[in-house]
């Protein structure tokens, strides 16, 4: 074999991963674009209008991606806080670190987007069944993750109070995904899933799953900024810093 | 073991007991957690006495009657149906044959006065043509 064999743990460092985050930004900001250009086109010209609910259904091209990327962000925030629990990582608690805004900001709008379309279709703007206050209780989880790590002055202690607190959150994320299944809701079950045939016309998935591609390039795109700031700040007195200021 | 190691399975352990906590939480909850009871389970007896409830089902092809802002409907989960009275505005998915969640108290005379009336929307999203094809096809 003579393919040349990438050392992926060098990337483990803060020194190293700073200018390959640094290279990747704006990639990610081009397909962010590109990918919600396209998506906003498609869910507001070219996917038809609904038979019951009429235009209001297209908050659906931001809601729905939205509530996808508040799970997924929290299970990676989880996954690097848990890492960093472990290992002791520098790197992975400073990447949990960098998405719990995005995911705060992708539930607070999964939320307010849902509201806004509860009020004309279901008649209220909000009501507690299992998948709003589940969806609220993420909303919480991800503001606490924020508060307490930045109410503790030492890093590596609020890294550890973080990441306890991430990891006992993620018990909600399935309660979330399952409560239309599990209990009477009034939210309606989910129109994809993967056992079965997304029940959406065509061009109405296609716009969600364009928007829902934008909603992760944008938030990787993001993510990334914001590590490199918390990089910069955590290792201000070391030697890599200094030249990557330069 | 490498206190690495024994702390990747103290937080295996940590996960692994929350989840079994959680799991049991969730079923000695469960009924407090559905948002509303079935027609059928209001029939049972299954309905909290006194106390304002929510019942959901469709609204029964046909049942709505209007008074003005009075309006009239059976809510049926197609075993078992309750009248409903309400007064008010209703939502604009609230239509004949499709879902609807109503809080309320049911009387002694088995009307059930409703005081809000929700509609349910399904996850079927589509154009009204791929609608209209699908009603003549239940006709036939």
């Amino acid at each position: 074999m003579n393919m040349k064999i990438i050392n992926w743990f060098r990337f483990a460092s803060p020194q190293s991963f700073y200018p390959l985050a640094g290279r990747l930004i704006p990639l990610f900001w081009m397909l962010a674009l590109l990918f919600g250009a396209a998506g906003l086109w498609v869910s507001f010209f070219v996917a038809p209008t609904d038979a019951q609910q009429g235009e209001g259904y297209r908050i659906i091209f931001v809601h729905v991606p939205a509530s996808w990327m508040s799970m997924i962000i929290y299970l990676a925030m989880a996954f690097w806080a848990g890492l960093g629990l472990a290992l002791n990582t520098r790197l992975s608690s400073m990447m949990a670190q960098a998405l719990a805004p995005t995911g705060a900001l992708m539930a607070a709008l999964s939320l307010w987007t849902g509201a806004f379309w509860g009020k004309p279709m279901w008649g209220t703007w909000w009501v507690w069944d299992a998948r709003l206050t589940s969806e609220l209780i993420l909303f919480f989880l991800y503001i606490g993750f924020i508060a307490l790590q930045s109410a503790i002055d030492d890093p590596r202690r609020a890294d550890k109070a973080g990441a306890i607190l991430a990891l006992i959150g993620v018990v909600n994320v399935p309660i979330i995904y399952f409560s239309v299944i599990w209990w009477n809701t009034l939210h309606q079950g989910s129109s994809i899933n993967l056992t079965r045939a997304p029940s959406m016309a065509q061009t109405m998935l296609w716009g969600m799953l364009l928007m829902a591609l934008a909603f992760w390039m944008y938030s990787i795109a993001v993510s990334l900024m914001r590590l490199r700031a918390i990089m910069l700040e955590r290792e201000r007195h070391t030697e890599w810093v200094k030249h990557a200021l330069e | 073991m490498k206190p690495r190691h024994k702390r990747i399975a103290l937080i295996a352990g940590g996960l692994a007991s929350l989840a079994v906590a959680a799991v049991f939480v969730l079923k000695a909850l469960n009924s407090n957690i559905a948002l509303f009871i079935t027609p059928t389970e209001v029939v049972a007896g299954k309905a909290p006495q006194g106390k304002a409830f929510r019942i959901g089902g469709m609204v029964k092809e046909g049942s709505i009657e209007r008074q003005g802002m009075a309006v009239r409907f059976i809510i049926t989960d197609m075993a078992k149906e309750i009248p409903v009275t309400y007064t008010g505005i209703l939502p604009d998915l609230f239509r004949d044959g499709k879902g609807a969640v109503v809080q309320g108290r049911l009387g002694s005379d088995g009307l059930f006065a409703a005081s809000e009336v929700l509609a349910k929307h399904d996850e079927n999203y589509m154009p009204p043509e791929a609608q209209h094809a699908l009603d003549q096809a239940q006709k036939k």
